[in-house]
């Protein structure tokens, strides 16, 4: 479980462009939960998971992890059990390294990168089956540099890197805002699997009202630093994208747009 | 041909050095600027080594081990106290400088010719044969360089290694697979200033002197290498005129070699035309900005049809 308790954050504190953005925020995510987030530009969506994955520091508040509280744990250490994929492709994978390299590299998430040979020779079947999977024909290009592909192909790649190792949380910080209509479906196709085949507590931060409606269990609409909108389950199912664009526009005529 | 065996020489003492720039310049995108330090740190080393006589092999191992903890400095400058990169590398070289005249008995040179060196020892005089002598120190610096050479390219396949590649080109990734960034840093630059280091050793034994200037310019040397080699014969957009006669692709680190002696002959070709050995700091940099305009003026030239 995951658990955001009392969190304050300001930006600028002390300057004359102080901006509030959390204040007491609360927020707890049960084992195994998928949780679509929507919300208008700076209402704080991703801040928020920058403050989960610890990307920036908070001013007050706790994290938990289940019992354990990480509010202080540095970046890469929380990245042990937790999955990120960035909206911009090119943040999840190395562009001068291969296929085959960068597969072998989130292989070894969690283990010791000593002096060892970096590929393991026996585990190249299991890169191509998974990357089969994918259907994108990237298991005949191994030995291809991650560079000179599309940026579907990467994010698709990103996504297979970053839940290739046991983790308990995924978050996705936009993930299909960069990509073509065709291609986001097929990725956000592909999330839902391997969220539900490895049965991960997922955050999706999304721009698209219908992915938000489609998936996830529960749905959180964020509004200058407080979840406006938090239904889980059957009330989460009713949701539809009208009622959503109703809030967006109630939100828009409030703050004078 | 002793032209020939001389460029080749010196081209082969500061491939060593260039294999460490490789590192910092290409893997990580790091300008360090303490080899312009730990160069000089290895023949100070090595000079003081040889006359309290140690064995001569010995120092090349003392000197990577005295540049990799100097680069180990630059690192924890740059990473704990988050001092800019070149400030870093700046801060090292200036500090060194001091330190490497203590390490050198307070003089600023320090003749060691009469010294037994890993070039003229009693056991190469008894086993290399007449006929080989004047190329003994040619294939003493193939052989040092060659096992550097692969031995950065074996680690760079390991799984260290394969991260080390990962932090320059992507750094979130290697906080993805739930590693600090910063300790992979400190350990490419204290692996390039190991040779570095190595490679200040290699040239005091060769020239059989220790000089406080020797590092001066050790840097521009090192990329001048690296930016020759890779351009030459594995360029990162476009084809290398290795591929279009068919021939095989080769590693970086096989370039940044190339590259080293390429440099060394621009620059004895320099001094043969009639330039004087006082030009010789002048000669590297102008070369140097030569070789970045002309790289730079290629890699436009490709751009329209990448």
């Amino acid at each position: 479980m995951l658990k955001l308790v009392n969190i304050n954050k300001y930006y600028n504190a002390g300057t004359v462009n102080e901006m509030c953005l959390f204040q007491d925020f609360n927020l707890s995510v049960e084992e195994g939960q998928f949780v679509s987030v929507v919300g208008s530009n700076g209402s704080g969506k991703t801040s928020m998971l920058n403050i989960i994955c610890g990307s920036i520091p908070v001013d007050s508040g706790a994290i938990y992890i289940g019992n354990e509280n990480i509010t202080h744990m540095p970046e890469f250490r929380r990245q042990r059990r937790i999955g990120r994929v960035y909206q911009n492709p090119a943040m999840g994978t190395c562009p001068h390294m291969t296929i085959l390299e960068n597969m072998a590299l989130a292989d070894n998430k969690g283990k010791p990168f000593n002096l060892r040979r970096g590929t393991n020779k026996k585990r190249v079947d299991y890169y191509r089956e998974n990357l089969k999977a994918l259907g994108l024909g990237l298991e005949d290009k191994l030995h291809v540099k991650v560079g000179v592909l599309s940026g579907g192909q990467r994010q698709a790649m990103a996504l297979l890197m970053s839940t290739m190792t046991p983790i308990e949380f995924l978050i996705l910080d936009e993930h299909t805002a960069a990509l073509d209509p065709k291609t986001a479906e097929i990725i956000m196709e592909l999330t839902g699997k391997v969220v539900k085949e490895k049965k991960l507590t997922t955050i999706m931060v999304t721009h698209n009202l219908r992915y938000a409606v489609e998936y996830g269990d529960r749905l959180l609409m964020m509004h200058q630093g407080q979840a406006v909108i938090d239904q889980a389950g059957e009330k989460k199912a009713a949701i539809r994208i009208e009622d959503l664009l109703e809030r967006f526009n109630a939100i828009s005529i409030e703050c004078g747009n | 041909m002793t032209l020939l065996l001389g460029v080749l020489e010196e081209g082969l003492i500061y491939a060593v050095m260039a294999l460490g720039v490789y590192i910092t310049y290409k893997i990580l995108d790091f300008p360090d600027l303490s080899v312009d330090s730990t160069f000089p740190l290895g023949a100070a080393l090595t000079a003081s080594a040889l006359l309290a006589g140690v064995n001569p092999a010995l120092t090349l191992f003392f000197s990577f081990a005295a540049g990799a903890l100097a680069g180990c400095a630059t690192g924890l400058i740059h990473v704990k106290l988050k001092v800019r990169d070149l400030l870093s590398g700046i801060i090292v070289m200036t500090g060194l400088y001091s330190l490497n005249l203590r390490i050198a008995g307070g003089r600023a040179n320090v003749p060691v010719f009469t010294q037994d060196t890993i070039f003229e020892n009693p056991f190469l005089a008894d086993h290399v044969p007449g006929g080989l002598a004047p190329y003994a120190a040619v294939l003493i610096l193939l052989l040092i360089t060659a096992v550097c050479k692969v031995l950065l390219d074996l680690y760079l396949n390991t799984r260290s290694g394969y991260l080390l590649r990962a932090v320059g080109d992507n750094e979130s990734l290697v906080t993805s697979l739930a590693k600090d960034k910063g300790t992979v840093k400190i350990v490419g630059l204290a692996i390039a200033n190991g040779f570095s280091s190595l490679a200040g050793s290699v040239y005091c034994q060769h020239k059989g002197f220790f000089e406080i200037s020797v590092g001066t310019g050790t840097i521009v040397i090192g990329l001048a290498s690296v930016i020759i080699g890779i351009q030459l014969l594995c360029p990162e957009n476009g084809v290398s005129f290795l591929t279009r006669l068919g021939l095989p692709h080769v590693r970086p680190t096989t370039a940044v070699i190339v590259g080293s002696i390429v440099y060394k002959a621009c620059i004895s070709l320099a001094i043969s035309m009639g330039m004087e050995a006082n030009d010789l700091k002048l000669i590297t940099s102008l070369l140097f900005l030569v070789i970045l305009v002309v790289s730079t003026e290629r890699r436009k030239k490709v751009k329209p049809h990448a």
